[in-house]
């Protein structure tokens, strides 16, 4: 049996019914079985004009937030968002992250499934029904389907009809507009990862790296392929949220949902018949025709429900139709439901140990990240102590240590640093591998990381004094910025003969 | 519970094994496990057209199908070591074609000289200096202040293109400590006796009295080289002996060994091992550990 072939109700009103019928329905999958194809119903209603928003938000910032600008003076790129990996930067408007910080973004990884536990635990797979990208570009190239073969009823019958020249002509149409999405989806990448403009001109002018071209190929091809071919099996059988996510939800998490104890006993329903005595569903399988993942809400919560809430608005289009309040499907939590068929009066609770430990999660970590992104310094200082020689002997029997003093200038203005030392009594500093040894002051361009060679010199009878009064000498390296006078002050050791 | 289907018998075939009652169906491959499989066939036949594949023989010994693309990671190190190599083209040359001094003049040279020294110093003198030039026992420290053979620029130049004592080099360094009692210039007790002089010469632990005996001998016999403070003379090559600083060991064994003995270490010739501008990066990179004098 054509498992869309649904069952017409006797009596129904043929006006309002759908013939469809669920293709992922609970075990009418065999291990084997071909996949059914899903022809979604076009539907109107406040969600599907949410999703359209936010379909409309979403692509245009991931299309147009590299050619953003955003002015950093002459030495640095002036894309707002830019991944420079030849110059090791992450740009991200008035933030630049250098490569040892990147824990920046593991915060900001860990900040957003943060986000995603909190959302779902209130009101389920809103990531999954409206802004994840497979979604997204999904509802996209379903539109140019139905754009170009029509709404449901017209898309199935052309894929059962023999092949002829329109049947040609709209397939091509349909997968060459895909494709064209799919090209500009992986164009769009490209641009975050170097000056988008620059980039554009050599891309027209087939100047670009090969890895360019291979980047645009790689996601024009998984594009098209998860976005137009493979759709809602992403969701079902690839991506591993569903399966985690199982374990955010519980009887408070609102969740798109057939209102059993309101729709049932369900059942055809003519025109002016009384409402006595039967629930609201009057089977018109409208919610089935409409699911872009091919399920029945009725069944209840599902894996393969993506929590799109298009069913809602398809639901409600009838239930304005037949003259019965809105809402058969729509948002509601089981704790809601059991109140409802128990009488007890519940309410859901939003704020419960889980979203308050997720929130306080959330608060702390973006505390965290915001401390460290304020605290951050403009300057970075490190001191390496040669390791080999760990010292030297001068002829006069003096101890000289060596050690490397790197500055990372991660301001944009060049600076001057002086580099003392302190704490070291009869000690003498010198520079070494340059021509001026008496220059102590080492300058570091902006966005730079300059190192200079620092020799500390120890006449022998201090250093006789000085181990038997301490087995390890410990002394300080004090780097000062020159204009503003603020110090960074590095402790290290002198290392010499032991006697 | 879940409600259980059960796999109709007739349309999957068990494998006809039995193991403690437990059968195993014969169920087909994934589908598309099973076009991978096939796509890595096609894709094999051509790497082996592309890529260095299948091992043969020939006459002359084993070999390889190296494919039309002719890539394979030899060619590739070969490509981007000339690819270095003509990047660095431009520097090497002016170091090799400027003096020390007008080198060391310009920061941006000389830092890329240091550089480039440094790494040469590893491949070429490590061996012998340690890998931060800190020397072992008979062979100097190159971070101090004290130099055999002189430390200005000039003097290490010469030094590493000529070496010391090495007998192809017709200007090498050359210098050669008598062996006293090997050879029967001094007698024994009067080895003892400068020894004892020449460990008073930096202040370290000695016998005065032998000391005062042995100042006569090291008139006569060291002070040649070593003059008559002891404080050695560069352009002979004789180490200074009042300083802190021993090549090969300040005990009194060492030095009386060193008396009786003679050391005369070897440093190979480098001018016809490096090219110019190495010799010269050697040169600076020696120079700016620490102790070159000006």
């Amino acid at each position: 049996m054509d498992a869309r072939v649904g069952h017409v109700p006797e009596g129904q009103d043929t006006e309002l019914h759908v013939d469809a019928a669920p293709v992922n329905k609970e075990h009418a999958q065999p291990l084997y079985a071909d996949r059914e194809k899903v022809y979604p119903k076009l539907v109107s209603g406040k969600f599907r004009s949410a999703k359209w928003i936010i379909m409309a938000v979403t692509l245009g910032i991931y299309y147009l937030t590299p050619w953003i600008r955003w002015d950093r003076g002459p030495m640095a790129p002036d894309q707002a968002v830019l991944v420079d990996f030849p110059g090791r930067r992450f740009y991200f408007f008035f933030i630049e992250i250098w490569p040892q910080e990147v824990y920046f973004i593991t915060g900001l990884l860990i900040l957003a499934a943060v986000s995603l536990f909190l959302v779902t635990s209130i009101a389920g797979r809103v990531w999954c029904g409206y802004t994840c990208p497979q979604t997204v570009w999904t509802d996209l190239f379903i539109y140019i389907e139905r754009m170009i073969e029509g709404d449901r009823n017209k898309r199935m019958r052309l894929d059962r009809a023999p092949w002829s020249a329109s049947k040609i002509a709209k397939k091509a149409t349909k997968h060459f507009i895909w494709l064209v999405i799919a090209v500009a989806t992986g164009g769009a990448w490209v641009f975050y990862f170097a000056d988008a403009p620059t980039l554009a001109r050599e891309l027209i002018a087939f100047e670009s790296q090969p890895i360019v071209y291979l980047s645009i190929g790689l996601f024009t091809f998984t594009t098209y392929m998860l976005g137009g071919i493979a759709r809602e099996q992403v969701c079902t059988y690839m991506c591993p949220w569903p399966r985690i996510q199982g374990a955010m939800f519980d009887e408070n998490t609102f969740a798109v949902a057939y209102k059993e104890d309101r729709g049932e006993p369900r059942g055809a329903h003519k025109k002016g018949a009384s409402w006595e005595g039967r629930g609201d569903c009057i089977d018109c399988n409208q919610c089935v025709a409409a699911c872009p993942v091919g399920i029945d809400i009725r069944d209840g919560l599902q894996l393969e429900c993506i929590q799109c809430a298009l069913c809602i608005d398809a639901c409600d289009t009838i239930m304005d139709r037949v003259g019965r309040p809105r809402g058969l499907i729509g948002y509601d939590s089981l704790q809601n439901q059991q109140a409802r068929t128990t009488g007890s009066g519940a309410r859901t609770k939003v704020v419960r140990p889980r979203t308050i430990i997720y929130s306080t999660v959330l608060v702390v970590v973006g505390a965290i990240m915001l401390i460290a992104l304020l605290l951050r310094a403009e300057t970075e200082v490190n001191v390496i102590a040669d390791r080999n020689p760990l010292f030297v002997l001068l002829s006069n029997g003096d101890i000289r240590n060596g050690y490397t003093v790197k500055i990372l200038n991660k301001g944009d203005a060049a600076t001057d640093f002086e580099v003392s030392i302190r704490g070291l009594t009869g000690a003498s500093l010198a520079r070494g591998q340059t021509r001026n040894e008496s220059n102590l002051v080492l300058s570091v361009p902006a966005d730079t990381l300059e190192s200079g060679k620092f020799f500390v010199q120890l006449p022998s009878a201090e250093f006789q004094r000085l181990t038997s009064e301490e087995k390890t000498l410990q002394f300080d390296i004090v780097i000062t910025d020159t204009a503003s006078k603020s110090e960074v002050v590095e402790s290290v050791s002198f290392k010499g003969p032991v006697s | 519970m879940t409600d259980q289907e059960v796999k109709p018998e007739d349309e999957i075939e068990t494998t006809g094994h039995e193991w403690d009652g437990i059968k195993e169906y014969n169920n087909p491959l994934p589908r598309w496990w099973l076009n991978i499989f096939y796509i890595t066939i096609v894709w094999s036949i051509g790497y082996w057209v592309f890529m260095p594949a299948i091992p043969y023989w020939a006459p002359g010994g084993w070999t390889y199908t190296e494919g039309i693309r002719e890539l394979s990671q030899r060619n590739k190190v070969a490509g981007q070591i000339a690819e270095v190599t003509a990047e660095r083209a431009a520097h090497r040359d002016e170091v090799a074609n400027l003096s020390l001094s007008q080198i060391r003049d310009s920061e941006e040279l000389y830092q890329i000289a240091l550089a480039g020294g440094a790494s040469s110093f590893r491949d070429n003198c490590a061996g012998c200096h340690g890998s931060g030039a800190q020397g072992f026992t008979g062979f100097p420290n190159l971070n101090d202040d004290d130099w055999i053979w002189g430390g200005k620029l000039s003097d290490i130049e010469f030094t590493i293109r000529h070496g010391i004592r090495w007998e192809d080099d017709p200007d090498t360094r050359y210098n050669e400590m008598p062996r006293y009692l090997a050879d029967e210039f001094i007698s024994r007790e009067e080895v003892y006796q400068v020894t004892e002089y020449v460990l008073s010469l930096s202040g370290l632990d000695h016998d005065a009295e032998e000391a005062e005996k042995g100042k006569t001998i090291f008139a006569n016999e060291c002070a040649t080289c070593h003059a008559d403070d002891g404080a050695g003379m560069q352009e002979m090559g004789a180490p200074n002996l009042t300083d802190s600083i021993w090549l090969y060991g300040s005990d009194r064994e060492d030095v009386f060994e060193t008396i009786a003995y003679a050391r005369n270490g070897v440093m190979p010739a480098w001018q016809n091992r490096l090219d110019e501008g190495t010799i010269k990066e050697l040169a600076l990179y020696v120079h700016s550990l620490g102790g070159g004098e000006e």
